[in-house]
C-alpha cells in the first residue's frame, strides 16, 4: 500500500468537509423543520436489517444495489440499506399500524454497491417524506408540493417537474400478454426510449398490432399537457385504469401548477424510473444545467402488503449532499470571536471565561486560542477578538 | 449558455456519414470537423453545436448532460452500462456487424475454455453466456486480428464492415452477434427541460434518416 492508497476513498464514496458540511447541516435542519411544519413525523430506521425485510416487495435493481453481510448472531444475511423508503413503509405497516393518514419523514446515510442515480454517489445522504393511508391525487399533490418546497429551501430554482404513471405501461404490457422476462426487457428498453429495440421486440414476440402500436407510441408521449390529450385519444380502448391514470396525471399537473405557477410541468408516459416498487404516478424534479434528476418519488401502494398490511403510499426522496453541492454556494464564514490565550501566564482569567460563556449562550461562536499556537484571530477566521483594555475584556473588530 | 443544442460525436466513419445527414437537415458546421483542431464547432444558424469526443466517451458526455445529444455506434452503447440515457433513433449510418471471427481453416482449438480477444468485453461475455459457453475474455485495445495469429486467442470479437482485414489475416466470420449502426442518443434532463427543441431535432433527424413520421409529433399533434 503506497501513501496515495492510504488516503484515497473508494470510488463513488465521498465525504463532506468544512465549510460545506456546515451548510449541509444547516440545510438538514431547515428541511426537517419544513417536514415537521407540514406534519411529517421523523423516524430513524436502522442502517442494517435482515435482507428479506429490506428487499421484499422491491425489484431486482434494489437487490443488486444492496451491500450484504452475514449476521454472526443468527447466520442470516443482512443488508445495508440502499434506499430507506421500504424501511419506512415497513414502519408504517407493521410498527405504527394506524388507521389515519400517516406522514413520516426520515434522513440518513444509505449505501449503494454501484454508483448510480443521483450524482453517481455510492454513499448519499437520503432525505425524504412519505404519506401513507390515502389513495388519490390529493396526497400525490401534497408530496409533489413538499418536494418543491424542499428544493426551494435548498435554494434550487428553475425547477421542472416530470410526471409519469406506472399503470400505463403495466396495462399495456398485460394486454400484450408479456411474461416476466419479456416485461423486464421491454421495461428496460422503454427506460432508454430505445425505439429500434422496442419495435424489434414487439415484432419478435408477435404482439398484436393494435397493442404494439400503442406500446411503440409510449416513448413519443412526452411534453406539455397536450400529450395527455393525444395519448388519451389513442388509448381510448385501453381500459378504465389507463384512462384514470392519465386523468390523474393531468389533475396533479394542474393542481401543482396552480400552487407553483413558476414551476414547469412535463409529462412522460414512458418514464419508468424506480426500483419496480412504484405502482402509480411517478415524479422527478429536474433543473436546467443539471444532467440528472434532483429528487424523485412516486406512489407505491403495494409495498406494505408484504409486511401484512397493504396501505396506499406516496412519497419522495433526494440526496442531501447533491442538494448542497448543486445549490449556489454562498460561503460566508460564520461570524466568530477569537479569545486569545491570556498573556498573563499565572492562570486563566475568570472574567474572560464568564464572558466567553455568556457570548456562547447568546449564540455567538467563540474560538479559544491556545498557548503558543500558530496564527491569531484573522488566521483563525474570526472577525472579532476579545482584548484586555484597562482591566476589562472588550470585543474589538479585527 | 446558448439556447442551441449540443451534439457529441466522434471523428471517423460516424462523422463522415453524419455530415450529409446534417446537410440534409440544413445544418452545416462552421468549420470542417475532420480537419479542424477545434473541439467545439458551432453550426451555422446556431441551432446546434458539435463537440468532438472519442467514440467511447459519447455516452458519458450525454448521460452527464455535457452534451444534449450524441451520435454513437450501437457497439459502444452495448458496452455502456445502465439506462442513464435515451436512444430513440437508429440513424442507419455507419453500418457494420459485430462478429465472432476465427481462423478461416476452422482449426479447432484444444479442449477447455475458448480464449476470445476483444475490446467489447461486456458484449462478448453476455453473448457467450447466452449461448451457454464459458469463455475467457482477453481485453485488447486494437489490432484484434493479430491475436489468433500469434496464439494469444482462439477467436476474436470485433466490428466488421467489408471483411477485408479479416481475410488479409486468414480469418473468417464465424458468427454474427449483432448488426450495428449509429444511434442518436439524448440526455434525460434535456429531453424534459428542452423538450420542444429536442423533439424538433429528433423529428428532423428521423426525416433525414429516411424514417417516416415516427417520433415527429411535436407536442403530439395527431
Amino acid at each position: 500500500m503506497t501513501v496515495e492508497d492510504r488516503w484515497l476513498l473508494p470510488e463513488g464514496v465521498g465525504e463532506v468537509l468544512p465549510p460545506e458540511a456546515e451548510r449541509l447541516e444547516a440545510l438538514r435542519r431547515a428541511i426537517v423543520d419544513l417536514f415537521q411544519s407540514w406534519g411529517y413525523e421523523l423516524c430513524v430506521p436502522p442502517l442494517i436489517e435482515y435482507l428479506e425485510s429490506l428487499l421484499t416487495g422491491t425489484g431486482h435493481d434494489l437487490d443488486l444495489e444492496t451491500f450484504k453481510i452475514t449476521d454472526q448472531m443468527s447466520g442470516r444475511l443482512m443488508g445495508v440499506r440502499a434506499d430507506m423508503t421500504p424501511q419506512v413503509a415497513r414502519i408504517d405497516a407493521h410498527r405504527l399500524k394506524r388507521e389515519t393518514p400517516t406522514r413520516l419523514c426520515y434522513l440518513g446515510p444509505v449505501l449503494r454497491t454501484r454508483p448510480s442515480g443521483l450524482g453517481g454517489s455510492r454513499n448519499p445522504l437520503q432525505i425524504g417524506a412519505e404519506l401513507y393511508g390515502h389513495r388519490g391525487v390529493e396526497s400525490d399533490v401534497e408530496v409533489v408540493c413538499l418536494m418543491l418546497e424542499t428544493l426551494e429551501t435548498a435554494g434550487q430554482e428553475g425547477i421542472c417537474i416530470d410526471l409519469g404513471h406506472m399503470q400505463v405501461f403495466r396495462a399495456l404490457a398485460d394486454r400484450a400478454g408479456l411474461d416476466r422476462e419479456r416485461n423486464g426487457l421491454l421495461f428496460d428498453a422503454l427506460q432508454r426510449k430505445a425505439m429500434p429495440e422496442i419495435e424489434d421486440y414487439l415484432e419478435r414476440w408477435r404482439v398484436p398490432p393494435e397493442i404494439a402500436r400503442l406500446i411503440s407510441a409510449l416513448p413519443e408521449w412526452n411534453g406539455d399537457a397536450q400529450v395527455l390529450d393525444v395519448s388519451l385519444r389513442a388509448l381510448s380502448g385501453a381500459g378504465r385504469e389507463v384512462r384514470a391514470a392519465i386523468h390523474d396525471l393531468g389533475e396533479i399537473g394542474a393542481q401543482v401548477r396552480e400552487r407553483y405557477p413558476e414551476v414547469r410541468v412535463h409529462f412522460d408516459l414512458a418514464e419508468l424510473r424506480g426500483y419496480h416498487y412504484h405502482s402509480g404516478v411517478m415524479f422527478a424534479a429536474y433543473k436546467a444545467g443539471q444532467g440528472q434528476a434532483l429528487a424523485t418519488g412516486g406512489r407505491y401502494d403495494d409495498i406494505g402488503a408484504v409486511f401484512g398490511r397493504a396501505r396506499p403510499a406516496t412519497g419522495f426522496s433526494t440526496d442531501l449532499k447533491l442538494l448542497v453541492g448543486s445549490a449556489a454556494a454562498t460561503d460566508r464564514p460564520r461570524p466568530s470571536v477569537f479569545a486569545p490565550w491570556p498573556t498573563d501566564p499565572r492562570r486563566t482569567d475568570p472574567r474572560l471565561t464568564d464572558l466567553i460563556r455568556r457570548l456562547r449562550a447568546e449564540g455567538r461562536r467563540v474560538v479559544c486560542g491556545l498557548p503558543g499556537q500558530v496564527g491569531g484571530a484573522a488566521e483563525m477566521g474570526c472577525g472579532e477578538q476579545l482584548d484586555l483594555c484597562d482591566g476589562q475584556w472588550v470585543l474589538n473588530r479585527v | 449558455m446558448s439556447h442551441g443544442l449540443t451534439l457529441a460525436v466522434s471523428k471517423g466513419r460516424i462523422l463522415v456519414d453524419l455530415l450529409p445527414l446534417l446537410a440534409g437537415m440544413g445544418i452545416e458546421p462552421a468549420e470542417d470537423p475532420e480537419t479542424s483542431r477545434s473541439l467545439i464547432i458551432p453550426a451555422r444558424g446556431g441551432a446546434l453545436q458539435l463537440v468532438i469526443v472519442r467514440a467511447a466517451d459519447v455516452p458519458t458526455y450525454v448521460e452527464y448532460g455535457a452534451a444534449d445529444l450524441g451520435v454513437v455506434g450501437k457497439d459502444v452503447l452495448l458496452e455502456y452500462p445502465g439506462e442513464g440515457l435515451y436512444e430513440p433513433l437508429d440513424l442507419g449510418i455507419a453500418r457494420c456487424r459485430l462478429v465472432v471471427a476465427g481462423p478461416a481453416g476452422g482449426v479447432e482449438c484444444a479442449a477447455g475454455r475458448l480464449r476470445i480477444a476483444t475490446k467489447y468485453v461486456r458484449t462478448t461475455r453476455r453473448y457467450f453466456a447466452e449461448k451457454g459457453d464459458q469463455v475467457e475474455v482477453i481485453r485488447l485495445y486494437g489490432s484484434m486480428e493479430l491475436a489468433p495469429l500469434v496464439g494469444l486467442a482462439d477467436r476474436i470479437v470485433d466490428l466488421v464492415d467489408t471483411g477485408n482485414t479479416l481475410r488479409a489475416n486468414g480469418l473468417a466470420v464465424l458468427e454474427t452477434i449483432a448488426a450495428i449502426s449509429a444511434r442518436l442518443i439524448v440526455n434525460k434532463a434535456a429531453m424534459k427541460m428542452k423538450n420542444l427543441e429536442v423533439k424538433r431535432m429528433l423529428a428532423a433527424f428521423a426525416r433525414a434518416a429516411g424514417q417516416g413520421p415516427q417520433l415527429s409529433s411535436e407536442g403530439g399533434a395527431p
